[in-house]
């Protein structure tokens, strides 16, 4: 049992997990970042590990991870930056991060680490389902982390069913064919999506991503999924902000309402 | 023996580590592609587009005056003669017959030297199929020939601006487009890498030059097996056709030159297996150029075929357990290799190739030897860079 599950027991619904880049928009701010998304309201804090070759993300992610990266940022950089993060932050925190960093890391360490800072979970778009449970799904229970796997609108009902049986936090439901900041809105097509996964009754809550920016998507993927996740929107709103603080808290406040 | 395992593995290298995204692309390739390509309907368009658009078997030619001077006998599979200059398009025509078999409707490719590019706009245009080839811009820049050649032939060309807009980053980019259209398009990767099922595919489908070195060997020194095949390495895809039918028969020695642009401890380099560790790039581990926290260092060769940070997993493989020996070859060395093969043999190869010339001055081997050098591809998409560089 940890947050994301207790989160998940409370709300059922509008749950709304920020993704920001570690190190973005300057090395230091993901600390300040983490406060004032929960602060402003938001349920889950998906912290991007910078990656140089972040083959499932659009421009305004690649470039984020390029400025992290830049300004100086590493794993063992977020590890110290995060290591009291739970003297001021409260709501599950979650790592996404391509495969290669962390297996330079060590995966047991990092692991390890992650259960030591208080991460909850993880999001690692290349690790497949079979790598996982062949290789790491024991260390994962070990340190009682969530692993997140992600279902795309071509995913089968078959692949979703087995993905469902072995996570335990919630379903990425990536919400088009699309890397991350492609389109914006949310058409027909990808409501007849949500619908048929939202119909198989999984057993895990189901958070809808990619495409999600304004009060308006995040309320149509609500009505599908029990929340939603906002990256690019969010990075744009970081990236030129001179008030960081209050701009998070406006943004995320204008999503919820 | 070396063989790719059912779970795309060669030893510790390969897998499919790729976003679930991509999931349902990769399974519906790996549970068709064995079958399809097994089929004799495949195997005779393939066999006569090989024949009669490529114009294979490509010569197998003795190279007198640098036999001379190496004091050993060297021949040269003559993979620049096929159609559009280099071996890539024995891999395009291949791809490009079970893309169609697939029900596919569009094509997406990563090029990096352009010749995979142009290899890909070519059969498409032949198929016609709607083409879009992903390359970095600087190799835009560099390889200006080829870039005019794939919109010649009706490629849409996108330059991928990120990193060092070289091959790896235009490789990033075809696997975002991929990702963003997965159902209608196929994506014809250029070398041995990339997930499972593409090494073994790609290798299998270039496998036809050491198929046609054995024959053509036996008929001119009486004997399938040289004593050491020498091709260079980018991705891999040349070496791994000209190594092919030869992994497992241990007295060929196999040599293989990668790219140390201006040295190998310069920081200026693309010498995977002298720099690289164990890692994931492009959807498999590997060995990649990478720091001590695992971000992908931007590579350098004067070749932009040879301008990628990683390496196929089956090279990593043979690297790996001793099976293939890797030189390292710095840009001035191949840029001069390049003028003695013209010089001496009337072939002015492409920067690439050029590198697997120079390799025989690094390697030991006893006097009369046969020694067959993989001629991957032509010079002449590098004029520009053998008029930069100047030095004939
Ligand atoms: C002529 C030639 N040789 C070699 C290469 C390197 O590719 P590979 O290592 O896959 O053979 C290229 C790539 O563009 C090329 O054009």
């Amino acid at each position: 049992m940890n947050r994301i599950h207790t989160l998940f027991q409370n709300k059922k619904e509008r749950a709304l997990s920020i993704y920001f880049t570690a190190g973005f928009p300057a090395l230091e701010d993901t600390l300040p970042t983490m406060q004032a998304i929960e602060e402003a309201g938001a349920d889950i804090i998906e912290i991007g590990v910078p990656y140089s070759d972040p083959i499932a993300d659009g421009p305004t992610i690649q470039d984020s991870n390029m400025i992290a990266l830049e300004n100086g940022m590493s794993l063992k950089k977020l590890f110290e930056q995060i290591k009291d993060m739970r003297q001021t932050v409260s709501i599950p925190v979650v790592l996404m991060g391509y495969l290669n960093p962390i297996i330079q890391y060590g995966m047991e360490a990092f692991l390890q680490k992650c259960k030591e800072v208080g991460v909850d979970g993880l999001i690692l778009p290349d690790l497949p389902m079979q790598q996982y449970l062949d290789e790491f799904k024991e260390m994962f229970d070990q340190y009682g982390l969530s692993n997140t796997f992600l279902i795309s609108p071509q995913t089968s009902e078959s692949r979703i069913r087995e993905i469902d049986e072995n996570s335990n936090g919630f379903i990425y439901m990536v919400s088009s064919h699309s890397i991350t900041g492609a389109k914006t809105g949310i058409s027909e097509e990808q409501i007849s999506y949500f619908k048929r996964v939202q119909d198989m009754n999984l057993k895990n809550p189901r958070l809808i991503g990619f495409g999600i920016s304004d009060a308006e998507t995040f309320t149509t993927a609500s009505k599908y999924g029990n929340g939603a996740i906002i990256g690019s929107a969010f990075i744009k709103v970081v990236k030129d902000s001179k008030n960081l603080n209050a701009d998070i808290k406006s943004y995320i406040q204008s999503v919820i309402q | 023996m070396i063989k790719v395992d059912e779970k795309g593995f060669y030893g510790k290298f390969g897998g499919a580590y790729i976003p679930e995204m991509l999931h349902p692309n990769i399974e519906e390739l790996r549970d068709n592609y064995e079958q399809i390509v097994a089929t004799s309907e495949f195997q005779e368009e393939f066999q006569s587009l090989l024949r009669d658009f490529v114009g294979r078997p490509t010569p197998l030619y003795f190279a007198k005056r640098m036999s001379e001077k190496y004091g050993a006998k060297i021949y040269f599979k003559r993979e620049d003669l096929c159609h559009t200059g280099a071996h890539k398009v024995n891999n395009t025509v291949g791809q490009i017959i079970l893309a169609k078999k697939l029900g596919k409707k569009r094509i997406i490719a990563e090029t990096g030297a352009g010749q995979h590019g142009v290899a890909t706009a070519t059969v498409c245009a032949l198929m016609g199929m709607d083409c879009t080839i992903y390359m970095g811009a600087l190799d835009i820049q560099r390889q200006r020939p080829n870039v005019e050649r794939m919109k010649i032939l009706g490629a849409k060309v996108v330059p991928a601006t990120s990193g060092s807009q070289t091959l790896k980053d235009a490789t990033n980019e075809a696997m975002r487009q991929w990702i963003n259209n997965p159902v209608d398009t196929h994506y014809i990767i250029g070398s041995v890498v990339g997930p499972h099922p593409y090494p073994e595919m790609v290798a299998r489908f270039q496998s036809v030059i050491s198929e046609e070195i054995k024959k053509q060997l036996l008929e001119k020194e009486g004997t399938e097996n040289p004593d050491i095949v020498i091709a260079c390495v980018g991705g891999g895809s040349n070496a791994a056709g000209a190594f092919y039918h030869y992994y497992n028969v241990p007295e060929v020695r196999l040599i293989a030159a990668e790219a140390a642009g201006l040295g190998i401890s310069s920081g200026k380099s693309a010498a995977t297996t002298a720099l690289g560790t164990s890692g994931i790039l492009h959807g498999s581990k590997t060995l990649l150029m990478q720091t001590e926290d695992g971000q992908v260092i931007e590579p350098h060769s004067i070749s932009a075929g040879l301008d990628y940070p990683g390496i196929g997993p089956v090279h990593a493989h043979l690297f790996d357990i001793g099976r293939g020996e890797f030189v390292a070859v710095e840009d001035e060395d191949a840029m001069k290799a390049g003028i003695e093969l013209s010089r001496m043999e009337g072939i002015i190869p492409a920067i690439e190739t050029a590198h697997a010339i120079h390799a025989l001055n690094m390697i030991t081997y006893k006097k009369d030897d046969i020694i067959v050098i993989n001629l991957s591809g032509r010079g002449d998409k590098d004029l520009d860079t053998y008029i930069k560089w100047g030095g004939y």
